[in-house]
Parts: structure tokens; sequence; C-alpha cells
């Protein structure tokens, strides 16, 4: 799909639109430049036309240059596997743009993450509640965000701001039930309160941003190798993800086309980050239902392939791996040996661990229909990656988007049912493709081929993306004419899947929460940034 | 149940057939860190883990040290639910400004005499997060740190070793 058939498809929905511009960077990425008047009846008929939930919403501060804000909202168009962005200029005065949230839900987050950082307003959303910048610790009208932020607000006094308002549900013989953000295991940070009727759950408000570090504003200004580091770090469980993201936005941007062998090594490891966390969550949700046999493989099994991750690449997290232009270092010929033999001890354990649970009565009779996420409700939050997978909307970037995963025939798992045995089921497949897909990688590598172009510091802006093992994690870079980063905008699939949590237990116990959670199994610091 | 006898016998015991190069040096540290142990805690050391903005590598480490290869439990450390069991508190990551009154809170519900560990790069000196807005700073800022683990994230053997260390140098 081009510019000018996009186009065309929106005029026969929508005969008011016109673009002020239509440009085509990369063949992946169509943005359209529209009049702000026409900005959610453009993103309505986009929303329709290509059946894609708001994949990302954010703006950018541009005043010093051009005395305006830009909005950009990006679509997925998953049959051409493209991305497509509707941008428009927001005035720097008095900065608004019309809220999509009440016609297109997933874009309500998203608004009020850009209200919160740069103060700019989505009129007519009804909820402008902060997400990260805590009320009880941040004075109101300070934007980080902003090109002119001068640093965090001194002398603030507690007194003097406003406790957080919780969606309240009334009525006789409800009562609350609020959890964190200092859990009982050891996890990242996040308050939960649950309104209950009797045992069933009613409803689950989850708020988080505890783990905020300010990430996206410490990205600008670096150089993109400096940055890379950066992006290890914004979720560590999965590193190499983000930092797969990042660098496919850097290597748009810089020109640089990898090599064959640079992106079997990455999938690779793509993979194989894939498998160690599903491994993890798989022995998760076993210690949830009290069964520690299984949860012991698969500790087991999650330790093998960190191991093996130590062998191959330095790091047990494979940081400090993957870097601008390619990989630092890509399998030797006995590594390769080495990671066939351990793949078979491997499968060995975990078709063990499968057969354990799925045979045990009592397990099962846990996890069948605990949690149902509906497709439809999946659909309107944006829910993607494993958690949409399991409740039947078959998407994932490997299949969707050109590359290495098409050679390797790649096949992906879809559940209908949504409940935690869907998730339980898609992990378990999906670990079992991962593995296929390693051993088909690493016979098409040569080993020790690692040469790679150095990056030109250069203008420009692309959108990098990558399938984590939760769902896909989207960098969005700009970079300004002296290769140094102006804006990065990430968004992790837990951004959205939290919600999914929150519709999921709908109708659970409590004591059935921590199974739910586990087999979304979302990151606090990746959702926080 | 046959499948899992079964499944048992021929796994054997993992704790020491995997990695048996770095083997010896943990066990004889462990037979050591359970001896101070129990001199100095009684029994057992118990330890209350916070994140206050870690990348959740450092935790997943944490957790690694517990599983059945490096077992820390066997030494007699144990990782509890409420700060009000623990003897130790176990902090990762930088303090976010949203986590600073939780972080004091914990410390606060702990009971005396109580000592302050931090794990990972970020939590001495907020890492590669240093220079944000929302920062409230390094953990050793607002409590009184005993022990840090460097690292990022410091492997399971490398927390288990520091700890030995830490308990030796305080004999
Ligand atoms: S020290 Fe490293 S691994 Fe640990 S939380 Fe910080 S960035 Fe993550």
């Amino acid at each position: 799909m081009d510019c000018a058939g996009i186009i065309n498809e929106i005029k026969a929905k929508f005969p008011g639109f016109s673009v002020i511009s239509a440009v085509q960077n990369y063949p992946d990425e169509i943005c359209l430049y529209v009049r702000p008047e026409i900005f959610k009846d453009t993103c309505l008929v986009l929303h329709k036309i290509l059946l894609s939930p708001v994949k990302m919403l954010f703006a950018l501060d541009e005043r010093k240059m051009a005395n305006k804000f830009t909005v950009h909202c990006v679509f997925l168009s998953a049959k051409s596997g493209q991305w497509v962005t509707v941008a428009i200029d927001v005035p720097a005065e008095n900065p608004c743009f019309d809220s999509l949230a009440k016609s297109i839900y997933s874009a309500s987050l998203f608004e009020r993450e850009i209200y919160e950082m740069f103060g700019i307003k989505p009129e007519g959303n009804p909820d402008l509640r902060r997400l990260r910048l805590h009320d009880e610790v941040w004075p109101q009208g300070s934007f980080p965000l902003r090109k002119d932020f001068a640093g965090a607000p001194k002398n603030i006094s507690a007194e003097n701001l406003p406790a957080y308002k919780f969606s309240k549900v009334e009525g006789n013989g409800i009562f609350e039930v609020p959890v964190g953000p200092v859990h009982a295991g050891i996890i990242g940070p996040g308050h939960f309160r649950f309104s209950v009727a009797g045992e069933p759950i009613i409803n689950l408000e989850i708020r988080l941003g505890f783990t905020h570090r300010g990430v996206e504003k410490l990205f600008e200004g670096k150089f993109l190798t400096q940055a890379l580091r950066l992006a290890e770090s914004v979720d560590g469980e999965s590193a190499f993800a983000h930092s797969l993201a990042f660098t496919q936005a850097a290597e748009k941007i810089a020109g640089i086309s990898i090599s064959l062998q640079a992106a079997y090594a990455r999938a690779i490891f793509l993979e194989l980050e894939r498998m160690y966390n599903h491994a993890n969550d798989i022995g998760g949700i076993a210690v949830d239902v009290g069964f520690s046999f299984p949860a012991a493989i698969a500790s087991i099994i999650k330790e093998s392939i960190l191991q093996l991750n130590e062998k191959l690449t330095g790091s047990r997290y494979l940081k400090g791996i993957n870097t601008v232009g390619g990989v630092l270092r890509s399998p030797e010929e006995h590594e390769i040996r080495m990671v066939s033999g351990f793949l078979k001890e491997i499968k060995k354990d975990f078709n063990q661990l499968a057969k354990i649970l799925t045979t045990s009565v009592s397990f099962m009779d846990r996890v069948d229909t605990t949690g149902v996420l509906k497709k439809k409700t999946a659909e309107d939050i944006g829910v993607a990656g494993l958690a949409g997978r399991a409740c039947g909307i078959a998407l994932d970037l490997r299949k969707n988007f050109a590359g290495v995963y098409h050679e390797a025939k790649f096949k992906m798992a879809v559940e209908q049912s949504g409940d935690v045995l869907a998730r339980l089921r898609v992990r378990i497949a999906e670990f079992e493709e991962s593995m296929r897909l390693v051993e088909f990688f690493l016979s098409k590598i040569t080993p020790g081929e690692t040469a790679f172009p150095q990056p030109q510091r250069k203008e420009g802006e692309a959108l990098g993306f990558a399938e984590s093992w939760r769902g896909p994690v989207l960098y969005w870079l700009k970079t300004d004419c002296n290769g140094a980063i102006e804006r990065c905008k990430i968004v992790d699939a837990s951004f959205c899947n939290w919600q999914g949590l929150s519709y999921a237990v709908l109708g659970n116990i409590i004591p059935d929460f921590p199974l739910c959670n586990k087999s979304f199994d979302l990151s606090y610091p990746g959702n926080d940034l | 149940m046959y499948r899992i006898l079964k499944y048992r016998m021929l796994k054997g015991i993992v704790t020491r057939h995997i990695a048996p190069e770095a083997l010896g040096e943990i066990e004889s540290t462990g037979k050591e860190l359970k001896t101070l142990i129990r001199k100095k805690f009684g029994k057992s050391l118990h330890i209350r883990e916070v994140d206050t903005g870690s990348c959740n590598a450092c935790e997943s480490e944490i957790i690694s040290a517990n599983n059945p290869i490096y077992d820390l439990q066997r030494f007699g450390i144990n990782f509890v639910a409420s700060p009000r069991h623990a003897d130790a508190l176990l902090v990762t990551g930088p303090v976010s400004k949203n986590m600073l009154l939780a972080l004091k809170k914990t410390y606060d519900a702990m009971p005396e005499p109580k000592f302050v560990i931090t794990v990972g790069d970020c939590a001495l000196d907020c890492g590669v997060f240093k220079g944000s807005y929302y920062t409230a700073g390094a953990v050793a800022q607002i409590l009184p740190v005993a022990l840090h683990i460097p690292g990022c994230p410091p492997s399971p053997s490398a927390i288990i070793k520091s700890l030995l260390a830490f308990l030796r140098q305080h004999d």
C-alpha cells in the first residue's frame, strides 16, 4: 500500500478528507499530515478500515523551531505490514486537540499521558487523571516532556497536594480491598484496588507509575549508541526486544540495512528471551495454584536458558549484544553445536513440564474458565501480543511484517477462550515454536560473522518495533541535524494490556487474582517508563 | 503422580549437577554462610525485598538465587512476604519519587535490629537513570545502607557470595 492507496480508501468512507502532505519515508511507514479539524474523523475512518486500535498516540514539542506542538496517532495495517500515522499541528498557545477516546477507547490512556507530560488537552476526554506523575508528589502544571521544562519543582509541601481519586463503586455491601504498592513477592510495585460484592470482584482499578523514572526524557539529547544502554534498561526482562525495537528505528534513520546474518542472530536472541520468560510464567502459574513441583522444573528451564544466554553473549539478560547496525557477536561453530545440545535437554524438561500440568485434573480445574478476557473487550482496549492471541486476536508482528520469520515459516499460536488456560496454551505453543525457530536460524547462520556498518549521525524520524514475549514493543524516534535524539516515544505491550487484566478478573474471586495476573505477566517498568 | 516420581528419580538432585565448575565455591560459601547465619540470627536470615524503580532484571536474579540450582533457602536465607517478619530490607532500583514514601514505610514497619542491602548499580547511584527528574536519589541518601551488591544485574552467585563476605566481615 502507498500514500495514494490509503488516501483513496479514506476518501471512499470520508468524502471531506484531504491531506496537507503525505509521506512514505520507509516502505513500512506512511504518514498523513491533516488539518486538526478532521483529525478525529480521519482517525475514526482508519480505525475502521485497518481494524486497528490506536497503537501509539504521542506529542512532540516543536515550539522552539516552529512555535507549535504536533500530535501523532499510529495505526497498524496488519494486512499490508505497515504503520499508518495521522499527524496534526497543535498551537503553542492554549494547546488542545479533539479527543478520540469516546469513539476509540484505546486512545484513552495515551491521551491522559499526553496531557500529563505536555499539558496538551484532549478536548472531550472525560478522564484526565495522571498516570505516572502521582498527584501526591508532583504538583499540577509542571510538564516534564516540554522542552522548556526546567527540572523537578522544588520545595513542594505534601499538604498542598491532593490525593488521587479512585473510581468508587457504590451500593450496599460493597467493600474495597486495597493491595500494594509493595506486594508480598519479589516483584515490582503497583496498587490494585478491588471492589467486591461478597466474593466476586466487580471492579478492579490498577494504579501504576510507581517505577516511573522519566525514561523518555533521559533519551533526549543522547546519541543513538549511547541511548541503547538506556533502552536495554527500560524493561530488563525484555531487554533484547527493547534494544531491537530501538536499533530498528535508529537504523532506519541512519539508512543502514543490516546483514542477513545479523538478522538471524537477532531472531535467535529474541526467541531465547521469549523462551526463558515463557518458562518463568508457566512456572509462576503453577506457583500460584500451589503446585510447586512443575514450578521447580520451570525454574530449572529458565536458569538453563539464562546460562545459555550468558555463554552466547556474556549477559544472562542479553544486554550489550545488540548494536546499531547489527550484533556485536554471533555464535561460533562450537557454540552452535552447544546450543543444539542444550535445546535437546530443555525440550525434554519442557515436555515433562507441559505434561505434568495438563494432565493434572485439579490444576486444569483452576485455570480453565478463570480470568476470561473477551475478544471484543480486548479489541476495544487495544490488548496486543500474547494476551490478545489468547482471546482470538490473531496478530503477531513476526507474522505481519516481512523478514527472516517468513523464511522460517513461523507459525502463530492462537486460542479463542481468553482464559488463564488459553494464555497458558499459547505460552506452551510459543515456547515450542521458539525452540524450532532457534534451531532453524542456527542452521542458517555462518559462524562468527559480525561485520556491521558504523551509523552516520543524521536527522530523521522512524518507528522501530519488535514482538517481545509479551507483545509489540514500539519505539518512535526523532533525531536532530546532529544526530542527537529529540524525542523517543516508547510503547510496551504492557501499557494497554494492564487494562485487559482489570477486565479479565471481573466476576472472579480475589484468591484467583494472582493466577490471572501471572497469566498476563505484565511489566511494571515497561509501563511506567 | 507416577510421572512426577519417575521424572524426579531420573532428574536427580539438580542443585549438584548443574554448572559443576562453580559448584565447589558455592557449596563452601553456602556452608560458611549457614554457620554465620545460625550464629548471628539464631536460625535464619529473613529478607524483605522492595523494588523502588528497577528494570526487573535485578528481581529476576534474586528470584533465580532461590531456584533449585542455587537454592538460597538451604543456607538459611528466606525471602518473606511482610516487613514485620524481616531482619533485612533488600532494595533494587533508583528510588522513584512515587516509591519514596512506600520505601520509608516498609523500613519503619520492620522490627529492630534491622539493616538495608542494595542490589544492582541503579540502587547505588541511580545507574543509567542518573539525572532524571523523577528519581528521589540513591537508596543510601534515604536509608542507612549496610551492604551493596554491584552488578547490572548481579548474578545469583554474586548475590550469595556478597552476602557471605558481608556476614564474615561483621563477625
Ligand atoms: S542495576 Fe541494572 S539490572 Fe538492576 S535494576 Fe538497574 S538497570 Fe536493571
